[in-house]
Formats: structure tokens, C-alpha cells, sequence
């Protein structure tokens, strides 16, 4: 029988690169995420899993990254917003969100491009998504509206292409 | 905030679980969603000193119809409960409910069985669970027992498996013939609710023969209205039963007073859900 422990080596995904490190068993997966890999467009706000800036994707599934270990990831792949696009190289997603001044301060946004990218992977629709996927996440700046619009302008480059 | 300093073990075998449970008993908190144990150990409110993570753990998740029942592994989340075909076309009322808890972020993670055993009193599935007459099923190395809802959830976080029991899977009774639904109202959509109802119906004839109404968010656990189900028998479901039925229902019920809501708003709301509700099954049925 394996033995519980503090420390453990995990190995994962992380926007397509191998990573292998050792973890406090303790670390939050958001934590690691900024702190060990230095991937710090994980936003980091309530840390209880109520505000939506740390969520990411895991399989492909949007979660919360402060309501996760690191070691759960173990064997997983992991996507940040660091996976999606670049300065000069946006992904169609970031495009619609920066045509449609779907942000301000952008605390929030990381996060938000994450859930959405997430959702419209699992077949969500432009609707679902502005409603549900959205009600998930604490944007202060925009009053939400002008995410919704980039949400359907991005749906709209999905279906052109 | 992080979490403070415990031992971890992603178990990967039910047997291994079971080991560690009958060894360790107490010391042992469960992982499975991690929904609300995480927050409470980012809060530094809850402090394990071993975790046992189920999620690695083979044969918790299946959904499927035996004996007349739903049975539905411990480790299926809240999004497939939601939307998984079998329960969407068996139990419709408890995708439904299911669809309430948190936001979609949230749900990806949360699990059935672990959304039961926290036996948080503001929770849909347990009154989901209640108003079917459900169970869940505990295993040991001792044995396995099946424990009724309401001898499961005691009160406000509290359960009745004992420290060295796993949840296995949670089951609903098909009733056949019965119409269920749940409904809510919470302060947004995504919050806890001021209060919720599940009710369901069997009638005939345009008669009740049948009716369990259990509501949630009220008390420090699922409460069953029975004096509504009793003053619904042998009525027809017409507009002005209905409507007395919302008051039988507000009258019945005790409810809290918090920050949320004062005790008398929550009666209000139980008596308005319980109309919105009747209401919508009887349309249905038409």
C-alpha cells in the first residue's frame, strides 16, 4: 500500500510542454502555476473559487486552479492563457475580446478566455456561454456587455471558418 | 492563502481507500470534487491531516438504472449529472437541480457523492434525494450498508458514515407514474438559495394520489412538508388548490433567520415555489 506523503514528483502538460517537478502536496495548482512555472497570466483573486480568475483548463475542462492541487494534475494536461495566443499573434478568441473592448483593466480576463474557450470546445453555444459560463466569473470594468459581444463575434469567426 | 500542511495520497484503487480509511479512521478527510473542502482548507477552517484523493480511484462514476433505481457513482460530477442522458431522461428534476449548483466552473468538478456527504443544509441534491426517498451506499472493509437519506444527512455538515466508510454511490428510486421538479430562488443565479423546493406528484384522474414536497435552504437540513402532501391527497390540482397549498406550505415550514434572508421571507418563498412548481407539473401533464 502506497503511503500518503508531503512532498511528491508529478508529471504534466502545461500548453503543450513536458514539465516534471516536485510539489508541496499543499500547493495550489494556481500557486504552482505563477510561483514554480512563472506562468503568471493565472489571475489570482478570492482564492476560494468565487471570482473566476485562476480558471484554467484541465482535459480540456474549465476549473477553478485555486480549488486544485498541484499534484492532481498529475498525468493531465493543463492549459493556460499563455496557450491561447501572443502579443501579434492573438488567438481568434483574444481578437474578438480586444476588437470588441471586452476588457479594461484585464485582471479579470485571463480567466474569462479560459471558460470560454473551454465551454465552446464541449459545444456550448454563443447564448449558453454570455448566460451560464459567464455568471462564473466577477468582471468589475465592463458591466459584462461588451464580453458578451465579443463572445458572439468570436462564435462568428468560429462558424466562417 | 494555501492550505495547511498535510500528507497526501492519490489512492488508486477502492481497496486502497478502504485500507487507508479502516487504518487511519479520523485522520482521513476525503478529496473528491474539492469544491467546498478546498475553500475551507484555503480558509485554514478545515486543517486535514491526511487526504485521501479519490479522484484516481476506478469504478466511482458510472451512472446506470438498476432494480428500479438510479444509481449513481459517488464520483460523478455535477456537470454529468446534469447532462448525462440516463438521468436527463429518468430523473429529469435532479439534472435540473443539479444544473443550480455554483457555475459551470464549478460544476466540472463537484461530485454527487461529494456534494451529499457535506450535507450543506442550503444544497439541492440532498433535498433532490430526500423528496426520492434515496439513499447512498457505504462500504468498509467491514462490509457494505445502505443508509437512507434521512438517516444519512444529519444536520448543517454532518453526516452519519462512520470513519472508516467510503461513499460508494448515491440512489434514486424511479417512480413511475410520479412527476418530480426542483426549483429555486437564490440571489443570483450560481448562489446558494434562500430556499428551494423539489416536489413531485402522481396523479390520476386529474386526482392526487400521491405528493412529497421536501424543502431546502430553511433548515439545517432537508425538510419534508408533509402537510402540504396530506392536504394535496385526493384533490385536484386546480388553480385555487394550488394556491392554497402555498400557504399550507408557508404555514408548515420553520425557517432560518440570517444576513440572506429573514425567516419570514424564506416562508414566502417556499409557499411561491410550491405554486410556481404545482403549477408547471400540472401543465405538464396536460
Amino acid at each position: 500500500m502506497n503511503t500518503p506523503q508531503t512532498v511528491k514528483t508529478i508529471q504534466l502538460l502545461v500548453n503543450g510542454a513536458q514539465i516534471e517537478r516536485e510539489v508541496e502536496v499543499r500547493t495550489l495548482l494556481s500557486t504552482f502555476l505563477r510561483d514554480d512555472l512563472g506562468l503568471t497570466g493565472t489571475h489570482v483573486a478570492c482564492e476560494h473559487g468565487v471570482c473566476g480568475s485562476c480558471t484554467i483548463l484541465v482535459d480540456g475542462r474549465a476549473v477553478r486552479s485555486c480549488l486544485l492541487l498541484a499534484v492532481q494534475t498529475d498525468g493531465t494536461s493543463v492549459e493556460t492563457v499563455e496557450g491561447l495566443g501572443s502579443l501579434g499573434d492573438l488567438s481568434p478568441l483574444q481578437e474578438a475580446m480586444w476588437r470588441e473592448h471586452g476588457l479594461q483593466c484585464g485582471f479579470c480576463t485571463p480567466g474569462i478566455l479560459m471558460s470560454i474557450e473551454g465551454e465552446a470546445r464541449s459545444g456550448s453555444s454563443a447564448e449558453e456561454i454570455c448566460d451560464e459560463v459567464l455568471s462564473g466569473h466577477v468582471c468589475r470594468c465592463t458591466g459584462y456587455q461588451n464580453i458578451r459581444t465579443a463572445i458572439h463575434a468570436y462564435f462568428a469567426t468560429r462558424h466562417g471558418s | 492563502m494555501r492550505p495547511g500542511a498535510f500528507r497526501y495520497l492519490a489512492a488508486t484503487s477502492l481497496d486502497e481507500v478502504l485500507e487507508n480509511l479502516s487504518e487511519l479512521g479520523d485522520e482521513v478527510t476525503l478529496l473528491a470534487g474539492g469544491q467546498s473542502l478546498i475553500p475551507l482548507m484555503n480558509l485554514r477552517l478545515a486543517r486535514p491531516e491526511v487526504l485521501v484523493d479519490l479522484n484516481r480511484v476506478p469504478g466511482l462514476a458510472g451512472i446506470d438504472l438498476v432494480d428500479g433505481e438510479l444509481r449513481i457513482g459517488a464520483m460523478v460530477r455535477a456537470a454529468d449529472v446534469a447532462s448525462d442522458p440516463i438521468v436527463t431522461g429518468s430523473l429529469p428534476a435532479l439534472a435540473r437541480a443539479a444544473a443550480f449548483i455554483g457555475h459551470p466552473q464549478i460544476r466540472n468538478r463537484t461530485t454527487i457523492g461529494g456534494n451529499i456527504s457535506h450535507a450543506d443544509p442550503s444544497s439541492e441534491l440532498p433535498g433532490v434525494l430526500a423528496a426520492f426517498e434515496g439513499s447512498v451506499t457505504l462500504k468498509s472493509l467491514r462490509g457494505e450498508r445502505r443508509v437512507g437519506w434521512d438517516e444519512f444527512i444529519v444536520s448543517t455538515f454532518t453526516n452519519s458514515r462512520e470513519a472508516d466508510e467510503l461513499v460508494v454511490d448515491v440512489r434514486f428510486p424511479v417512480r413511475p407514474g410520479w412527476s418530480f421538479a426542483y426549483d429555486e430562488v437564490a440571489p443570483r443565479h450560481g448562489d446558494y438559495p434562500l430556499a428551494g423546493i423539489c416536489a413531485g406528484v402522481q396523479i390520476s384522474d386529474g386526482i392526487v394520489r400521491g405528493m412529497r414536497l421536501v424543502a431546502v435552504g430553511v433548515s439545517d437540513r432537508p425538510v419534508v412538508l408533509t402537510g402540504v402532501a396530506q392536504f394535496a391527497l385526493g384533490r385536484e390540482l386546480d388553480a385555487a388548490t394550488i394556491k392554497e397549498l402555498g400557504k399550507v406550505g408557508r404555514e408548515e415550514v420553520s425557517a432560518n433567520d440570517d444576513a440572506h434572508a429573514s425567516s419570514e421571507y424564506r416562508k414566502w418563498l417556499v409557499g411561491t415555489l410550491i405554486n410556481r412548481i404545482l403549477g408547471n407539473l400540472v401543465l405538464e401533464q396536460r
